[in-house]
């Protein structure tokens, strides 16, 4: 159980250098997006993001992607969905206090996080809470809008 | 102990400058003194006198008592509650909020109806998960965590504004803390996640219990190389154990507190375990004293809250000091009538 998540966090290193560089081919294509729609391209993206993120992370389509400041450990499954490190309950062997079979998705985000920054731990600022709209959204294309500093989802942004 | 602008019971201090509430806690650990706070248990009940008797056991020795909010997930009296009582009577509350039974509009809404009532000082917490108390069914909302929520109320006081940037016309003047358990893996993460806390608005510390010196003394070390020790009053959490077993209990079943086997051995070894367990209590307390950044002690005493007052009497922690209970303040009344008299 949790074998796929757990790969995805070891190998955070190379998962981070892949996804910036299909963050630059998406943000290229800003001008395309623009034109067809971005509502009308949502559906389309999240038909592909949802998928692979779900089976390389356990991604919970929460629109708003964390994954490549927390290590490529999906926070969301965290059952306390906790965004700014772990909680106080954290078992001795690392597992989570509320699933005992699940290792502490921010024990494996730590780690995840070492991996992506040249072997050192990085202090990440406060994230804000989740924005429960953006549910089942597609955080990829949000990436792209927020890059190009897109005037209606701004509204969104916390 | 009697400040010179002390008010009539149950209202509150002036507002200092430099200081955020007109909370005494505040006022205890700006001007440098060891504070001591403790938990009321909150009560299955909705008799308003348990709640005054709980309190009146700490009278005299503690500088604020925290209401806790659900803790370990299980139904009690709200802290919000207790809070609204006993800040009637003039006692300096902290008020606990947990995000695991309330979202953004109700914590809120929450905090100013508290603030409104006398409650200066707020402690976020994230909350233990529903599962480990007597109401698994329940949904837990978890809308923020304890970081948002510090963020959150933070906004509201100093920016005046809900987290919609709805404006608030009177904001919440409350001093803001956070809990820390430095004994929780990853431990190398945990001086760094107090870093954030900081960062996300919290004033104060309540640290999960301190049985483990080695572990504390290393997290300590790292938390003064960050300089978090002058950025923040860090109030370590402290406790007797009732017995081996107890103890035993708790290691196994209640997350996130670790006793090492050494205090448990010497329970065990002890004729009279209850005791053993005010001393070990109270050999914590002197050593968590002599570490640098250290402000005062938390003493969570669930089920042995007529201990706190030998504890703190015997340990000598308040150097002499008589926190302000309501007792004081009907002799300084006595006093101020036969004066005008």
């Amino acid at each position: 159980m949790y074998r796929m998540r757990l790969w995805s966090a070891r190998h955070a290193g190379w998962l981070s250098v892949l996804y910036n560089a299909w963050e630059n081919i998406l943000i290229r294509l800003h001008p395309l997006f623009e034109r067809i729609g971005y509502e009308r391209l949502d559906k389309l993206f999240l038909s592909i993001e949802k998928p692979v993120k779900g089976f390389l992370f356990d991604s919970r389509s929460c629109g708003q992607c964390t994954l490549s400041i927390t290590g490529m450990s999906c926070p969301m499954n965290c059952p306390k969905t906790m965004r700014n490190g772990p909680c106080g309950g954290v078992r001795p062997d690392g597992s989570c206090e509320v699933k005992p079979d699940m290792p502490c998705v921010w024990v494996v985000a730590w780690e995840g996080n070492r991996r992506m920054n040249k072997n050192e731990h990085v202090i990440e600022p406060v994230l804000p809470p989740v924005d429960s709209r953006l549910q089942g959204t597609s955080a990829w294309l949000r990436k792209v809008r927020e890059h190009h500093g897109h005037p209606e989802l701004n509204k969104y942004v916390i | 102990m009697l400040f010179e602008d002390e008010p009539i019971a149950g209202e509150n201090l002036p507002i200092l400058p430099g200081h955020v509430s007109p909370g005494r806690l505040e006022r205890v650990l700006r001007a440098g003194g060891f504070a001591v706070t403790t938990e009321i248990a909150p009560p299955d009940s909705a008799d308003p006198v348990e709640v005054y008797e709980r309190a009146a056991m700490f009278d005299g020795y503690v500088d604020a008592i925290n209401a806790t909010d659900g803790s370990g997930a299980n139904c009690h009296m709200s802290s919000v509650g207790i809070c609204s009582l006993l800040t009637r009577r003039g006692y300096a509350m902290v008020m606990q909020v947990s995000c695991r039974d309330r979202n953004r509009i109700a914590i809120q809404g929450d905090v100013l109806g508290a603030s409104a009532m006398g409650v200066t000082n707020i402690l976020c917490l994230t909350g233990d998960g529903v599962q480990s108390g007597d109401h698994p069914q329940a949904k837990p909302v978890f809308d923020l965590d304890s970081m948002s929520t510090l963020e959150m109320l933070r906004g509201m006081r100093d920016d005046g504004r809900f987290m919609s940037g709805r404006v608030i016309t009177s904001p919440p003047r409350v001093f803001l803390g956070a809990a820390a358990n430095p004994f929780a893996e990853p431990f190398d993460f945990r001086p760094s996640r107090l870093a954030r806390k900081i960062m996300a608005g919290a004033q104060f510390i309540q640290t999960q219990y301190c049985f483990d010196m080695d572990v504390f003394s290393r997290y300590m070390a790292r938390v003064r190389d960050l300089g978090l020790h002058e950025k923040v009053y860090i109030l370590a959490g402290v406790g007797p154990l009732a017995s081996a077993r107890s103890a035993a209990w708790i290691r196994a079943n209640i997350a996130g507190i670790h006793i090492p086997d050494s205090v448990i051995r010497r329970l065990r070894g002890a004729t009279d375990q209850a005791r053993e367990g005010v001393n070990i209590c109270m050999d914590m307390i002197h050593q968590v004293r002599e570490i640098e950044g250290i402000h005062g002690v938390h003493i969570m005493a669930y089920r042995q809250e007529h201990r706190v007052a030998e504890i703190v009497e015997s340990t000598g922690i308040l150097q002499g000091r008589t926190p302000w209970h309501p007792g004081i303040a009907r002799r300084q009344e006595e006093t101020r009538l036969r004066e005008v008299g």
